[in-house]
């Protein structure tokens, strides 16, 4: 009997009374072949999720199942293309299909056609083990293919290898016996996308994802292989500073998930992307990029599956070997697709309408994070950064909450920062990350070794400010004692000569480890120094007088990146004026 | 032959219901006759078994059980195009209603418009000149954005919209190929006549297309109001090459009809009883606007929403912030204070201004211009919060400029005649006018270059 459908409300579609499709199940739905998945089985009715328009669809018409779950194809040619919500190449689309997204296209995952160099590494007669590497072949100008055994074949003896040369995705590469059968291994396999791919273990972490903002760096970090996420009200910079992020951090692959956000932005990232140089390798940051966009006008069931295909496809180049970042913009979107399908299902709402599996979905995706030792014994990992788009800005809400629970590293965007175009509008108090302790070791050894001390007298004076500016707003600056002024007047070199970094001047957009610490130090030998002539009698008046805390508001411009011996030159000035100070009247 | 059906299952709000119904496609559009020989027109929002549920555009006011006789049309909602429509004003479903007869159609257009494949988009650059001088200078338009304007009921946001129409012109062409879609949502009678009058009275209407759905309209056309109009942008700008600026006004009416129209259907409610496909519907809405490659037009979204009790965190601002690429929000107390239009400036942001701004386009100083102002207002009002607890004598000397510069900013700068249209180098030069109040010492957000080439000793 053929199965067809019976209610069509939206994305969601309904079957009666059958009994062949699995939970999960990727199917075919109606003439056009649009793709949706099961998601529920009861036995009066099956129901699906559709992940295209359902527009002009039909009662009766035919589904038609795939006898496997959700998945998505992986293989050479992934990196620097751009991919919707369900791994169909957007670019060749706009080439078959025109402007316009059209359903029920079925372009593959991995183009066909495309000739790669392969290196074969292994030989006939070799036993290969699941996620062992067997073939290499380079996919852009930055990162080589590693082709492994796929994790389902846990052993297998190679009985064909071929040459090296150039092949194409589907092309066989490997003959290999699995227990007596003959398996056909090409350059792609299978995944299914709600599915964690295995490795042998996780690894403690121990270093930082260094991105070049200071903010980020030196007051909350990320991990490399750790979770962050970026709340924040419309307006303060979500996007902004997940680009700055995606442009500039040292991970070797940055999986860009544009889920429910605006098409001009993700046109913006394939733009700038495009032009932007890497500093460190000197190739295009398209190169290492690899772009899921699934925009707010796409269909919802869609953007509900484009995190699930943007992890697994970070987890497929994980096992290679690689450090990938994740950009997730935004999670409350997709929290909201969970919400608009789980409505339409007319399931028992939770908080604010949202589902009650919300906080496990959640903590399913950030889990997927992590450090690995994968099944090739190389080390490789997968750090998430997602972003908030908090209803109204108000933290007190679900999708932040929940979220807070998963991350370790929380980077609060504030309004008043960003009315103040105080970018990037991280708040420095509200902020936390839980890994500084992991990373002391890798700060003394690659940093400094005052770096955490450093780091925390910073910290410590824009504390102090912020006790301050409670009285300030009361009866204002004047009647402060000298020594609070100097506080205040520190605390204002550090937020707005440190901690506002511009993402558009050449120099600022991103500024290394070593420079930043270098600006701290120097903030803080100022800072003494005034200390110290207070404590000889100088006016706090004449040390503003020396125009020494505007310059070093204005040193993030002043000193280029390559010229650190600058901050000598800074340093003696320092000593020279400041010390000269008081002496006259003690 | 259409198969009719006779009669209907049941009656509820805008719905109706129909059963023993075969071979239907979901938003297929569907025509009731009356037994009096009017016609209304419906769409399908949901199908079960034979059972099919209609939409009503006209209501359902005079429907009974066994009164109409329904034919199905086999085609989604489409709308007849062609240039002839500027200058036209249709009502809220598309249908002519100056009495100046149809439009003779040079092609039909599905009204829900497709996702566009974000590689096809081009990023906007370049800007839309308004003669504004807070919105050309801080919250600058660019062509393919969507930039709302959050207002207040009473607030001079319609005033705001006649004055934008007027005066919007593209900067380098001469304004032949720009022109203006109007939709009006759920708007009042003489508001919706004050449209009309000034864009005639501006000589303007002859680039305008306007939509009209008035507040005792059905519902379900204002659903479909901005659907028409960018429907009609659309084809003026990628087929026709045109740059066009949709202006729709008020959001909140559309949101609101789209509530009643989903707790008619029986729909699980989201955040303050809106459905929670709110954020899809909108964005379904808003993401209508930008570039595409393969054609010189664009279209350019102004949205006007009047927020409920002045309240930004609202679901609908909310969520049309999160989509739209900055906002332009009315502050009660400048208007109150009569300054002309009173913007709150730190509120407001246009996401997309830095890359189509400065050398090149406006002028070179612009984006650190916009960006001093932006910062020493902030300052304003910390130095206003101060002084409304310690009096503003007790200020410190520099606290005191800062407060001589946010007067000035708000009644010379923000404030500008209803009739005033002042050019690029106009507003700048004000803006270093004002600046200008400050120390030179004040001005962090520039270099020493700029600020001795404009500074005003």
């Amino acid at each position: 009997m053929n199965n067809t459908i019976y209610a069509i409300n939206g994305p969601v579609i309904k079957i009666r009374e059958t009994k062949d499709f699995a939970m999960r199940e990727m199917v075919y739905v109606g003439k056009k072949h649009l793709i949706g998945e099961v998601i529920g089985v009861n036995d009066s009715f099956t129901t699906i999720q559709v992940y295209e328009n359902t527009a002009g669809l039909k009662i009766g018409e035919e589904v038609e199942g795939t006898g496997g779950p959700m998945s998505v194809t992986l293989g050479p040619g992934i990196i620097s293309n751009i991919f919707d919500g369900i791994a169909r190449p957007l670019t060749d689309m706009k080439k078959t299909d025109g402007v316009f997204v059209t359903e029920g296209s079925d372009i593959p995952t991995v183009d066909p056609d495309r000739e790669f160099d392969v290196k074969v590494i292994v030989r006939e007669g070799d036993e290969l083990s699941a996620g062992q590497i067997y073939a290499e072949c380079p996919e852009s100008p930055l990162i080589t293919n590693r082709v492994m055994v796929p994790p389902a074949i846990k052993s297998c003896r190679v009985t064909y290898a071929a040459a090296d040369g150039k092949y194409k995705a589907n092309d066989t590469i490997l003959k290999a016996d699995v227990n007596g059968e003959e398996v056909v291994l090409t350059l792609c396999q299978k995944w299914p996308i709600r599915t964690p791919r295995p490795v042998a273990r996780r690894i403690p972490i121990n270093t930082p994802l260094i991105t070049g903002q200071r903010v980020l760096d030196s007051i909350v970090p990320v991990a490399k292989g750790g979770t962050a996420a970026i709340p924040g009200g419309f307006g303060t910079g979500k996007t902004m500073t997940q680009h700055q992020i995606a442009k500039w951090c040292d991970a070797d692959i940055i999986v860009y998930i544009g889920c429910g956000e605006r098409g001009n932005e993700m046109t913006q990232v394939l733009e700038e992307f495009g032009e932007l140089i890497d500093p460190k390798s000197g190739k295009h940051l398209t190169d290492r990029t690899v772009l899921i966009a699934n925009t707010s006008n796409m269909p919802v069931a869609a953007r509900e599956a484009s995190i699930y295909t943007g992890i697994t496809i970070a987890e497929y180049y994980r096992d290679m070997g690689y450090d990938i970042a994740i950009m997730a913009d935004s999670t409350s979107r997709w929290a909201e697709a969970l919400r608009e399908i789980s409505g339409r299902l007319e399931e028992m709402p939770a908080e604010e309408g949202y589902p009650a599996y919300l906080p496990s979905r959640l903590a399913e995706f950030y889990e997927r994070a992590g450090n690995c030792n994968v099944l090739s014994g190389k080390r490789g990992s997968v750090t998430i950064i997602g972003a908030v788009s908090p209803a109204g800005s108000d933290f007190s809400e679900p999708v932040t909450q929940n979220t807070k629970r998963f991350v370790r590293c929380f980077m609060a965007l504030d309004k008043p920062l960003a009315y103040a175009r105080h970018y990037p509008a991280i708040n420095w108090l509200t902020s936390y990350s839980e890994y500084i302790p992991d990373f002391a070791e890798y700060y003394e050894k690659n940093v400094g070794e005052d770096f955490l001390d450093v780091r925390q007298e910073i910290s410590n004076i824009l504390l102090e400010e912020n006790k301050l500016m409670e009285i300030v707003k009361l009866i204002g600056s004047d009647v402060l004692p000298d020594d609070q002024k100097l506080v205040l007047e520190a605390a204002k070199v550090i937020r707005v000569g440190f901690l506002q970094q511009n993402a558009f001047h050449k120099d600022d957009t991103y500024v290394p480890m070593s420079k930043q610490l270098l600006m701290m130090r120097v903030i803080l030998k100022l800072y003494h120094k005034a200390e110290e002539a207070l404590k000889r009698g100088a006016a706090v008046a004449d040390i503003l007088g020396t125009g020494l805390f505007e310059k070093l508001i204005k040193m993030k411009y002043d000193i280029p990146n390559d010229k650190p011996e600058m901050f000598d030159e800074y340093s003696r000035e320092i000593d020279d004026t400041i010390g000269a100070l008081g002496e006259l009247t003690a | 032959m259409n198969i009719q059906y006779a009669g209907l299952a049941d009656v509820n709000g805008p719905l109706v219901a129909l059963e023993g119904v075969s071979g239907v496609a979901y938003e297929e559009i569907a025509e009731l006759h009356l037994e009096d020989g009017t016609r209304r027109l419906g769409r399908v929002v949901q199908m079960e078994g034979d059972k099919v549920i209609l939409q009503v555009f006209e209501g359902t006011t005079g429907l009974s059980l066994d009164n109409t006789r329904t034919v199905f049309k086999g085609r989604p909602l489409e709308i007849p195009l062609s240039t002839e429509m500027l200058g036209r004003v249709f009502n809220g479903a598309g249908k002519p209603a100056d009495g100046l007869g149809d439009v003779f159609a040079e092609k039909y257009g599905d009204i829900n418009g497709r996702a566009l494949n974000p590689v096809a988009r081009n990023y906007p650059r370049n800007y839309i000149h308004t003669g504004i001088s807070s919105i050309d200078c801080l919250m600058t338009l660019i062509r393919g954005q969507k930039l709302p304007i959050f207002s207040g009921s009473g607030l001079s946001h319609n005033k705001l919209a006649v004055q934008i129409v007027k005066q919007a012109r593209i900067a380098e062409e001469n304004g032949q190929d720009f022109a203006i879609v109007f939709a009006a949502m759920g708007v009042q009678n003489d508001v919706a006549d004050y449209f009309r009058r000034e864009f005639d009275q501006a000589g303007a209407s002859g680039r305008v297309v306007m939509f009209l759905n008035l507040s005792n309209d059905p519902i379900i056309e204002r659903i479909l109001t901005p659907k028409c109009a960018l429907t009609t942008a659309e084809y003026l700008a990628f087929e026709k090459n045109m740059h066009i600026l949709v202006v729709m006004t008020d959001i909140t009416s559309y949101a609101e009809a789209l509530r009643e129209f989903s707790s008619s259907k029986g729909e699980i409610p989201g955040r303050k009883g809106y459905p929670g496909y709110l954020y899809s519907d909108l964005a379904a809405m808003y993401e209508r606007a930008g570039v595409i490659e393969g054609s010189s037009g664009s279209v350019t979204q102004i949205p006007i929403l009047t927020m409920p009790n002045d309240d930004i965190t609202h679901p609908i601002p909310d969520l049309t912030a999160y989509i739209t690429e900055g906002q332009i929000v009315f502050d009660r107390n400048l208007d109150s204070e009569g300054v002309y239009p009173g913007l709150s400036v730190l509120l407001s942001l246009s996401r997309l201004m830095k890359d189509g701004i400065g050398e090149g386009y406006t002028r070179a100083d612009h984006n650190d211009v916009a960006n001093q102002l932006f910062a020493a207002y902030a300052k304003v009002q910390d130095a206003r919060s101060l002084a409304s607890v310690i009096g503003e004598d007790e200020l410190s000397a520099i606290d005191k400029r800062y407060i001589a510069f946010g007067t000035e900013f708000e009644q010379r700068f923000l404030n500008q005649g209803f009739d005033e249209n002042r050019s690029m180098d106009e507003t700048l030069e004000l803006a270093w006018d004002l600046l200008s109040l400050l120390p030179k010492s004040e001005l962090d957000r520039m270099n020493a270059k700029l600020i001795e080439e404009h500074y005003r000793n």
